[in-house]
């Protein structure tokens, strides 16, 4: 897939006191974090936390209020969402956004956008170069396919898959942007058991193969079971973070999610 | 472009070579030979269109305008400053891509409908220009004195001729609108009319590619205005008001917009029907219009095309017999 780095940078991602206000609501209070690379980060919290809110400033759909975002040393605050692809960070949607009537493999294949160049001329001319590009295009989003354990349903049309197999589409076609920060918001939702164990095995493949991973999931078990380190958000502020383990004990994430005694 | 597209290229090829050689001995409806080179002219128009509309999802009131800035260009070029018609022609289209360019930078930057708005006043603001410039435009009387087009160095007087010349371009323009939906971009496009904050998360530019393709769209239109002064060879602003635009929008809502194929067979159908069979109607022709808006819109949303499975309803897919995971 992506070649791992020798040397790796001490943060991948660097969140320095970030707000974000819709009018009157404020959906992060000044977050500040840091999320080491190489690892699997979750991010947990109540329903409003402000977890999406985050994946979304993080990957330029939404332009926090005030505050800086760092990735890979660099400021990408201000950066559109395909500006941000380019850079590295990739990610998935709470609700599925699949490209429903394309075809599974077309989906990951616009995943290539960002790492391809032809445009109108190139293409309408049906230039050498971007005849090959072609090729090189189909033959990565094979193997993501593959990667993700979807290669018989290439040709079947995205939007007919059942849910569990459009998750796991969207992560492929995440992935093929080759990026070097994955962004998986609520991936389990919706999913069965088994469906669920097959998708914490993926994760950890794909944090295996050098890529971070930040995971929003309601799914406690699977938090639990696969993150390295996980970072609790409160009405849109810093709550706790840690290793599960510490988390799964603190007194004030439990009132959190169960209400004061 | 597929194997199936590539049957119908051929089919479609096939029948428009052929199609003078069956009209033309017939008295009654050798006429249709004139009807067909104006259907290939607005084919060009509705080729760009359907790629905006329904390849990227915006709508655009300005395809007349643009028509009108490739023919006006071509028209004085020619008439006043003595050009060669096919070194007009490409001043034409330059010229309508660069307003085009102009005019979707600010509203293609914004979601939404703002490019209807947008190109809505334009069409308005191009159709007073032509006609109160009237020392270049000829204003409300038109404008004569132009020149026809010359294939290698043979003036192409005849309509069987214009004929070959015009859907030649339409065939050129389909192949490489055929190549480009078949590629990176195609599919940037259609990911973009589908699920645009996606899109945009997977790194394609979408406000970028919406411009460009409505850029493309305004140079088919400008080289369909070309073609149209150097056939009719008299210029008047009436062809090219917001009437017209909205001709153009039903040619391909009528074909079904998600397919250039589509696009093709309601433009011709249109062509005759205007040129034909609606003359009976007199002033009352706008009525039939929205009435035949009225009804696609509401009985056929996916056009003609989606009755003969031409490509306009999703595509076959194989289902496999099991769900792939056991």
């Amino acid at each position: 897939m992506t070649e791992t780095k020798n040397e790796p940078p001490p943060k991948i991602l660097e969140l320095h006191d970030v707000c974000m206000q819709f009018g009157g609501i404020t959906a992060l209070k000044g977050l500040s974090y840091i999320v080491p690379p190489g690892i699997i980060q979750a991010v947990i919290g109540p329903n409003g936390a402000g977890k999406t809110t985050l994946f979304h400033c993080i990957t330029g759909i939404h332009q926090p209020t005030s505050g800086r975002v760092y990735f890979q040393g660099v400021e990408i605050g201000g950066k559109l969402p395909h500006q941000i692809a380019a850079a590295g960070i990739s990610r998935t949607f709470q609700h599925v956004a699949l490209f429903k009537s394309m075809s599974v493999l077309e989906n990951i294949m616009v995943g290539r956008h960002c790492r391809t160049h032809s445009g109108f001329w190139a293409t309408g001319l049906r230039f050498a170069g971007m005849r090959s590009e072609e090729k090189g295009i189909r033959t990565s989003a094979l193997s993501h396919l593959e990667f993700v354990g979807l290669s018989d349903l290439a040709h079947q049309q995205a939007g007919t898959l059942p849910l569990g197999k459009q998750k796991m589409l969207e992560i492929a076609r995440a992935l093929a942007t080759d990026p070097r920060l994955i962004l998986l918001d609520e991936p389990a939702g919706g999913l069965n058991m088994r469906e669920t164990e097959e998708l914490g095995e993926l994760i950890q493949r794909i944090c295996h193969g050098g890529i971070t991973v930040m995971l929003v999931e309601h799914d406690m078990n699977l938090v639990m079971d696969i993150s390295d380190q996980v970072l609790v958000l409160h009405y849109g502020e810093f709550l706790a973070a840690g290793t599960p383990r510490e988390i799964k004990n603190r007194q004030e994430v439990i009132e959190a999610y169960l209400g004061e005694q | 472009m597929g194997k199936r597209n590539w049957g119908i290229f051929l089919g479609t090829l096939v029948i428009i070579a052929v199609f003078p050689w069956l009209v033309k001995p017939v008295k009654a409806i050798s006429h249709y030979l004139d009807v067909m080179v104006f259907a290939g002219i607005f084919s060009l128009v509705s080729i760009g269109l359907s790629m905006l509309m329904g390849y990227a999802g915006q709508v655009s009131l300005a395809q007349a305008a643009f028509f009108g800035i490739g023919a006006y260009t071509s028209g004085i070029l020619t008439s006043r400053l003595g050009f060669n018609p096919w070194a007009a022609m490409p001043v034409g289209i330059l010229a309508s891509m660069l307003v085009a360019w102009l005019l979707g930078i600010p509203a293609l930057r914004l979601k939404g409908h703002y490019l209807a708005m947008a190109t809505l006043g334009f069409g308005v603001i191009v159709t007073i220009i032509l006609n109160e410039e009237v020392q270049w435009t000829g204003g409300p009387s038109g404008m004569g004195d132009i020149p026809s087009l010359s294939v290698a160095g043979v003036k192409v007087t005849s309509e069987m001729g214009y004929y070959y010349v015009v859907w030649s371009m339409v065939f050129l323009a389909l192949l490489f609108c055929f190549h480009v939906l078949h590629s990176r971009v195609g599919r940037a496009l259609r990911a973009i009319h589908e699920e645009e904050m996606a899109a945009e998360a997977m790194g394609v530019p979408t406000a970028r590619f919406k411009i460009q393709v409505f850029v493309l769209g305004a140079a088919f239109a400008a080289l369909a205005g070309s073609l149209y002064t150097h056939y009719v060879t008299f210029l008047n602003p009436a062809s090219f008001n917001l009437m017209w635009s909205i001709r153009f929008l039903l040619m391909v809502m009528v074909g079904g917009m998600q397919s250039l194929w589509g696009a093709l067979l309601g433009t011709v159908l249109m062509t005759f029907v205007g040129n034909e069979w609606l003359h009976v109607f007199a002033e009352f022709e706008i009525l039939v219009y929205g009435a035949i808006l009225l009804v696609v819109a509401l009985l056929l949303p996916k056009g003609l095309v989606s009755l003969i499975s031409l490509g306009g309803s999703p595509r076959k897919v194989r289902v496999p017999l099991t769900d792939g995971s056991s």
